[in-house]
């Protein structure tokens, strides 16, 4: 220990290129998956036709259309939108996973701890069988009810999870863990008074419902800025919040008031992505791992790159899932668990001497 | 004041303040309250009866961030989370002078560099906790509770994991925090012959009741101690330092 060298040194920071590595690495990623997904289906489009369509869309400089007519309809009408949509999905989950496994310290923690699945399926079932109108305040009724039912969801269990003025993470965890099993329940149940609408709950329950066009995108757009951009600006207090909440308490953060602001957030977005791309799995519990692994656990760089590596990770899983069978589309959530758990596990075994958490 | 959780009473009736400038320590038996002390100093635990002040103002109605800004504690339990550099637990000090949506500027880096290297735990700036020793772990906390610039100190136990040379070291820092920045250091210890060279005021508590309290050399006594912890204590003056040195059997 050079006590005299060290007098008078600043803190050492990282330099800025260290910082960027990671955001590179990951947005380079997405925006491949981006164009691969756009490239994959029924009709096959070379992703160098799709990356100008793409161009042509987002900016005004005047791209040449030297593709036929009818790629430039699949991409724009069709596979743009769902490519954007699963994009958007992605980053849900990432983003809302990494910020659930900050806010209960939990490795186990995922966007649908503590019910917005259940209850997303609870609601959605319900709308299915009681066939309600099939539009409502521009949102198709199954999404706005898988919606609003989770908001309603996460709010009972927080409120349960209440010890006099604190809500303690366990509580939390447990409430939601009772109240899923319950809406669960509920919802088994009415898929089995009702067998004809089984079917179809059953493909959107597994990431299949797809609604086709712009809409959903532009619809659940704004929910996600505005929670995905809360929790990336939060980062900093829920690195805080790592210390316990007591510890963060005596460091100054108002605890339950961060607690209900990151819940909130984080279901907020994850009952979006649920309500248009219904439960999938995996997604939001082992992208932040991924990042974690390789990057630390510091929440400011963890939650935008789990937010974008979300978008890349489940863009390839949808596009296996569109190709393994094809005709036939698989529910994504299918193949984000079949080939996510086993990769998970390997790397799992290979980072197990490490510290991660 | 009486301190306690709910349906168990730990601490009864009990009263003192601490001064700017001063080390006063709290000793006694396991189990016996010094960390409930700690935690309701801290104003986490709301006492059960009474108040708790400082400069008259009571802590329990302040917000996190202004108590944090007053009163830095070093916890005792080490449970940090593992993968986290070490410098950065020491700027988590600066919390509560920021906003939520605030990063960190020079002189909060400047503020933590300076702490570190108070507490020569400088060098282990870009380790990660995990990898560190529960001493050095110890020393990353009152590090950290350096750079809060608090005008309480509250330590629960900080020599506990430390060897030799990082006892005497972090607790003369105490002092020095103490008498030349006039800090109020409020600090439970076990370890009776340090109290009795680095406070300058000690509360000896049994039973859920302060037994007594003032100079090291009134309160560390045989006939004190012996009742409070039950062996037989001998006190002889040490030495090299003059003061109490407390010997059982």
């Amino acid at each position: 220990m050079s006590e005299v060298t060290a007098r008078g040194r600043p803190l050492p920071t990282l330099s800025r290129r260290s910082k960027a590595v990671p955001f590179l690495w990951t947005s380079a990623a997405l925006l491949t998956m981006l164009v691969l997904s756009a490239a994959v289906g029924p009709v096959h489009i070379p992703p160098l036709v799709v990356l100008k369509v793409l161009l042509a869309r987002v900016s005004a400089l005047g791209v040449v259309s030297d593709w036929p007519a009818s790629y430039g309809v699949i991409l724009n009408d069709i596979r743009l939108p769902h490519t954007a949509l699963i994009a958007l999905a992605g980053m849900a989950l990432g983003g809302s996973g990494a910020a659930y496994q900050g806010l209960f310290r939990n490795p186990l923690a995922d966007p649908y701890i503590i019910g917005v699945a259940s209850g997303a399926g609870l609601g959605a079932v319900l709308a299915m069988t009681a066939e309600w109108p099939t539009s409502a305040l521009g949102m198709a009724a199954v999404p706005l009810a898988a919606f609003v039912s989770a908001l309603v969801t996460v709010a009972i269990v927080y409120g349960v999870a209440r010890v006099g003025r604190s809500t303690p993470v366990t509580t939390l965890l447990l409430a939601g863990v009772a109240v899923g099993i319950f809406a669960s329940a509920l919802t088994s149940l009415i898929m089995l008074l009702s067998t004809d609408q089984l079917r179809r709950a059953i493909s959107w329950l597994l990431g299949g419902f797809s609604l086709g066009g712009w809409g959903p995108v532009w619809a659940s757009l704004p929910y996600l800025a505005i929670g995905l951009g809360g929790l990336i600006l939060l980062a900093r207090p829920l690195n805080v919040l790592q210390f316990g909440d007591e510890e963060a308490m005596q460091l100054g953060l108002d605890v339950e008031k961060l607690k209900l602001v990151i819940v909130i957030l984080a279901s907020l977005v994850a009952a979006t992505a649920v309500a248009f791309s219904g439960i999938i799995g995996f997604v939001g519990l082992i992208v932040p791992h991924l990042v974690r692994m390789r990057w630390g656990p510091d929440y400011r760089r963890l939650l935008p790159l789990a937010t974008i590596g979300g978008g890349a990770v489940l863009l390839a899983a949808d596009a296996v899932a569109r190709t393994v069978l094809a005709p036939r589309d698989l529910p994504v959530g299918i193949i984000t668990a079949v080939a996510g758990a086993p990769f998970f596990l390997w790397l799992l075994r290979r980072a197990k001497q490490e510290v991660f958490w | 004041m009486t301190l306690g959780y709910p349906g168990r009473t730990v601490l009864e009736d009990i009263e003192f303040s601490v001064r700017a400038g001063e080390v006063f320590a709290v000793v006694g038996p396991n189990g016996v309250g010094k960390s409930t002390l700690i935690r309701a100093a801290s104003g986490i635990l709301p006492p059960e009866r009474g108040k708790i002040a400082i400069q008259g103002q009571d802590i329990v109605r302040m917000s996190p961030a202004r108590r944090a800004r007053r009163v830095a504690v070093v916890p005792q339990a080490i449970h940090l989370p593992p993968a986290v550099r070490a410098m950065e637990v020491v700027l988590m000090g600066r919390t509560p002078y920021l906003g939520w949506l605030e990063r960190e500027d020079e002189l909060d880096r400047q503020l933590a560099a300076d702490a570190m290297r108070r507490t020569e735990t400088y060098e282990l700036a870009h380790r990660r906790v995990g990898e560190l020793s529960g001493g050095e772990q110890q020393r990353l906390l009152v590090a950290r509770a350096v750079a809060q610039s608090a005008s309480v100190l509250l330590l629960d136990e900080p020599t506990a994991h430390l060897d030799l040379r990082h006892q005497d070291r972090t607790l003369k820092l105490v002092r020095e925090l103490a008498h030349e920045q006039g800090l109020g250091v409020l600090i439970a210890l076990h370890d009776l012959n340090l109290v009795a060279r680095f406070s300058d005021r000690v509360a000896l508590l049994s039973d859920g009741r302060i037994k007594s309290i003032g100079d090291p050399r009134q309160v560390l006594t045989p006939l004190e101690l012996g009742a409070a912890y039950g062996v037989e204590i001998h006190v002889v003056e040490d030495p090299i330092h003059g003061t109490p040195l407390v010997l059982t059997g």
